[in-house]
């Protein structure tokens, strides 16, 4: 391991920034806080960069020692970071995108009152990210882990005079946390078994361990826990309710945080532990399992939305289960891979609808554009852009990817692969139905004087026509969108995997075969066919023949009623699990612990000395007669005790 | 056995008790104060038979011929009639009267168990007056002379505690200088 | 020859005579006359035990004792008075201000 004095400022650089315009910022004109905001994410971004090109493979990973912490007996836990090609490539992406986002940012919030507010937040989770991407062990990446779930809460909440908001924040966090309560029993199993919560210790510890090939066992526990904790943080089935909520946030939030950053921690996460993963196949069946129905849950979700930030969000649910399916198959390299060309087309995605969206006043319900391509030519083109790159069509990032996911997938189960086709069909799908229903047709939007619709607080400027964003949006827009062209070639030739393989590699290598043989030729065709045919279908259903959604749904009558409430999964959880909470807090917890046990305790004991007092005071009679009598009394006692005293000797 | 010292303690023994127990009973105080003068002078009586004379003396001068004057006086000046019978403290009768009884009854117990038939003899006291004065001003003369000043101090409480309330209008009444 | 004991007892008498009159009298000036017999009682013990040890720091501590009884009797009757003056009782169950 090398030293590298420079780990520790990359996430220290958004920390300053955070703190400089969270208590400066509310008295800075707006310039010293873009200023701010953007210098010093910019910095670590720089830093990054030059990491990377002095980054040798064949040197061992980087390691710098920041601080003693956690001295506890034989346990230690210390502030330390730890750079290897994994951390390398998500470091890259969180630094460069959420700089762009950065800057998108600087546009998009520019008539928001507490705009220093936005950036000091949005520094403070990108502190916490790297925290969580550095961090050399389990305990600083759980720092990590909850930073970036709290910066999440305030940023859902940014706008936390709405009440659906501070909603929306507080549901991603409390569900959140139901994932953190798996990871730390996790956690704690790993302390108990291993001894410690550093990388490299307990992943040298695991190594000699047979695989758990005949039935569970320690490392199936940890790593089912494991995943609980990353189906909270990455929103996979059962606790994916708080992403669609979450759009209640600005875009930019969206983009950076439930796109392109956080809800890959988790996939970080299992990734950074696939030493114990490969050792328990059940533990990957179940992630595996989770993945790839995810995946096809959300995005039959997907097709019934018309918020475009809701079709966005279980889009993204969807394709973080496909992340799930690569972990659960053993295809490591390719879910990372994916998470990276997903932060591009998916970022895309998100600041192209949010610049959709400040163009036509802040309206977010598709049926209400259309027609938009005309009059937002740039995000148009980057729109196209993306929407054909998570469709997966090639030569674009998201085929490289997605297809590398669904070949592997093949290789271990081709029940995976039958999904997998599937679902990509329908991601084509509702995506171009996206696209279609936004940027084709008419404008259906409501044009002069008409403020306040639905949700946006984002700049009502009352203008007639949709116009363009200003140019510090449509850069990044631009930057995204050529990442998303050319972003997926380095996979060619298997480069990527080849480059993680000193992560990945070991005692299970996944023979990365040169050259690809006929099957895959044949499952890459397919799979670019349903992309295709997706687009197919959208075109038919959103442009030539606009009158037969609405005869499909009708036809589909009560289950397309189903999948548009999100098959009632809100609802069920309220009734199954809210309202008893609830309720139960409020019976026992409240009236009954809280009220009765220690408000009584504390009043009863109140009352208790007042009462005995009163009995007491009697004594203080004024009376003196009382008083010689009390006196001759007490006399009499010592008297007795002294002659015992006496007569005992 | 029956000696003179033996009956003479007796006879003031029982002049002693006598007077004790009708303080107790009378219900004037007058006859409380006079009862209790013929208690001190009983007690006088046995110091003599135990051969301090100079206590005996102190005892009728002070003792009987200032303080229980200044008693007598101080019934005679307010005025002091029969006593009321007003019901006071349950307590007094109840826990004081019980506790008494135990405690003398336990400590006459360890006496008389402990202190066999050595007798005192008559006169036994050692010395002289004049031995008395010697250890009062050289052993005890700390305590002497602070009691000495504990009764200047008494003196100017009692003048104080017992002058009459000052007139309102202040001093006492001036005569007009004609 | 009189034994010890015999003074002892005859003190310890007149002292719960006094304590019992402390208790069941209702008369200030009474109650003042009990705590004197209560001293003159201690006296007689403190006497008797110097002639028994034939030491005379016993007579000395009886001086002392009846000086200090001189002195309080004073201030108690000044202060007797000064109860009678505002209170206009001698019935020292009335005299019952600091009650609660």
């Amino acid at each position: 391991m090398t030293q590298n004095p420079y780990l520790w400022l990359i996430p220290t650089l958004p920390l300053a920034g955070a703190a400089i315009n969270g208590f400066l910022g509310r008295r800075s004109s707006k310039t010293a806080v873009t200023t701010i905001a953007l210098a010093f994410p910019g910095l670590a971004f720089v830093l990054a960069l030059w990491i990377a090109f002095g980054f040798s493979s064949s040197a061992a990973p980087y390691v710098f020692d920041l601080a003693h912490w956690i001295r506890s007996g034989d346990f230690s836990v210390d502030f330390a970071f730890y750079l290897d090609q994994l951390s390398l490539v998500m470091l890259l992406v969180v630094t460069g995108v959420g700089f762009l986002i950065h800057v998108y940012s600087v546009g998009y919030m520019s008539e928001d009152p507490s705009f220093y507010r936005f950036f000091t937040y949005l520094n403070l989770f990108m502190f916490f990210m790297l925290t969580l991407i550095l961090a050399n062990n389990y305990l600083l990446m759980f720092i990590g882990w909850e930073g970036v779930g709290l910066a999440s809460y305030l940023l859902i909440g940014f706008w936390f005079q709405k009440d659906s908001a501070a909603s929306a924040g507080k549901k991603a966090f409390i569900v959140n946390r139901i994932g953190d309560f798996g990871f730390l029993i996790g956690l704690f199993l790993i302390i108990q078994h291993f001894g410690s919560l550093n990388f490299t210790e307990v992943f040298s510890k695991v190594e000699p361990l047979q695989a758990e090939t005949s039935g569970a066992g320690l490392l199936t526990a940890i790593g089912i826990l494991l995943m609980v904790g990353a189906c909270g943080k990455s929103a996979q089935i059962p606790l994916y309710v708080w992403l669609p909520d979450a759009m209640e946030g600005p875009t930019p939030v969206s983009a950076l945080i439930h796109a392109a950053t956080m809800v890959t921690a988790g996939v970080y996460m299992v990734a950074r532990s696939h030493v114990i993963f490969e050792r328990a196949p059940i533990a990957l069946t179940v992630v595996a399992i989770i993945g790839t129905l995810t995946a096809l849950f959300a995005a039959t979700i997907g097709i019934t939305q018309t918020d475009i930030k809701k079709v966005l969000a279980y889009s993204t649910v969807s394709q973080l289960g496909y992340m799930f399916m690569a972990c659960g198959v053993g295809a490591f390299s390719a879910g990372i891979f994916h998470l990276m060309t997903h932060a591009f087309f998916k970022g895309l995605l998100f600041l192209g609808a949010g610049s959709v969206i400040h163009a036509v006043g802040g309206e977010q319900d598709m049926r209400k554009m259309g027609g938009l391509k005309t009059y937002i030519p740039t995000t148009f083109a980057t729109m196209l852009i993306a929407t054909a790159a998570i469709a997966g069509i090639p030569p674009l990032a998201g085929f490289w990817s997605k297809d590398e996911i669904l070949w592997k997938a093949f290789e271990s189960n081709p029940v995976y692969w039958v999904i997998g086709a599937i679902t990509a069909f329908i991601t084509s799908f509702y995506m171009f139905r996206l696209l279609f229903m936004t940027f084709w047709g008419d404008y259906k939007g409501i044009q002069v004087d008409d403020h306040g619709h639905a949700h946006a607080t984002h700049g009502e400027h009352g203008h007639g026509e949709p116009h363009e964003s200003p140019m510090v949006m449509l850069v990044p827009l631009m930057v995204l969108g050529l990442l998303s062209l050319v972003g997926g070639l380095v996979g060619i030739h298997n480069g990527f995997e080849h480059f993680l393989e000193p992560v990945f590699g070991g005692e299970f290598p996944k023979a990365i075969t040169e050259g690809h043989s006929n099957t895959e030729w044949l499952l890459m065709g397919i799979s670019v066919l349903f992309s295709l045919a997706g687009l197919f279908v959208a075109y038919i259903l959103y442009v030539s023949k606009p009158y037969l959604p609405q005869k499909i749904a009708a036809s589909l009558g009560a289950f397309y009623e189903a999948v548009l409430n999100k098959y009632y999964v809100d609802e069920i959880y309220a009734k199954l699990f809210v309202k008893p909470l609830v309720d139960g807090s409020t019976a026992i917890l409240w009236q009954g612990v809280d009220r009765k046990v220690i408000d009584d305790t504390v009043n009863n004991a109140a009352d208790g000395a007042k009462h005995v007092s009163d009995e007491v005071r009697h004594m203080q009679s004024g009376n003196l007669r009382s008083y010689a009598g009390w006196i001759a009394a007490g006399a009499a006692v010592v008297i007795a005790y002294m002659v015992y005293l006496g007569v005992a000797r | 056995m029956l000696s003179v010292h033996l009956i003479l303690f007796l006879a003031f023994g029982v002049v002693a008790v006598a007077g004790a127990v009708n303080l107790l009973v009378q219900r004037h105080p007058i006859n409380s104060a006079l009862s209790l003068i013929a208690v001190m002078a009983a007690l006088a009586g046995e110091y003599l038979l135990l051969g301090a004379e100079f206590v005996a003396a102190v005892q009728v001068i002070v003792y009987a011929g200032a303080i229980m004057v200044l008693f007598v006086f101080v019934i005679m000046l307010l005025n002091a009639g029969v006593e009321e019978q007003t019901k006071g403290s349950r307590v007094a009768l109840l826990f004081g009267i019980p506790g008494m009884l135990i405690g003398s009854l336990l400590v006459g117990w360890v006496v008389l168990r402990h202190s066999g038939t050595e007798a005192v003899a008559a006169g036994a006291m050692p010395g002289p007056p004049k031995a008395i004065g010697d250890q009062l001003f050289h052993e005890f003369l700390l305590p002497f002379e602070i009691t000495s000043i504990l009764i200047l101090i008494a003196i100017m409480g009692a003048v104080v505690l017992a002058s009459k309330p000052p007139v309102p209008g202040g001093g006492p009444a001036k005569k007009v200088n004609d | 020859m009189v034994p010890l004991s015999y003074y002892l007892v005859l003190s310890g008498i007149l002292f719960a005579c006094g304590v019992t009159g402390f208790l069941i009298k209702r008369n200030i000036i009474t109650i003042f006359m009990s705590i004197e017999l209560m001293l003159n009682g201690v006296n007689l013990s403190f006497v008797a035990f110097a002639a028994h040890w034939h030491v005379l720091a016993g007579q000395i501590f009886v001086f002392f004792v009846m000086v200090v009884a001189a002195a309080e009797a004073a201030v108690g009757l000044a202060i007797i008075i000064a109860v009678y003056r505002t209170r206009e009782t001698l019935n020292v169950d009335q005299v019952n201000l600091l009650k609660l």
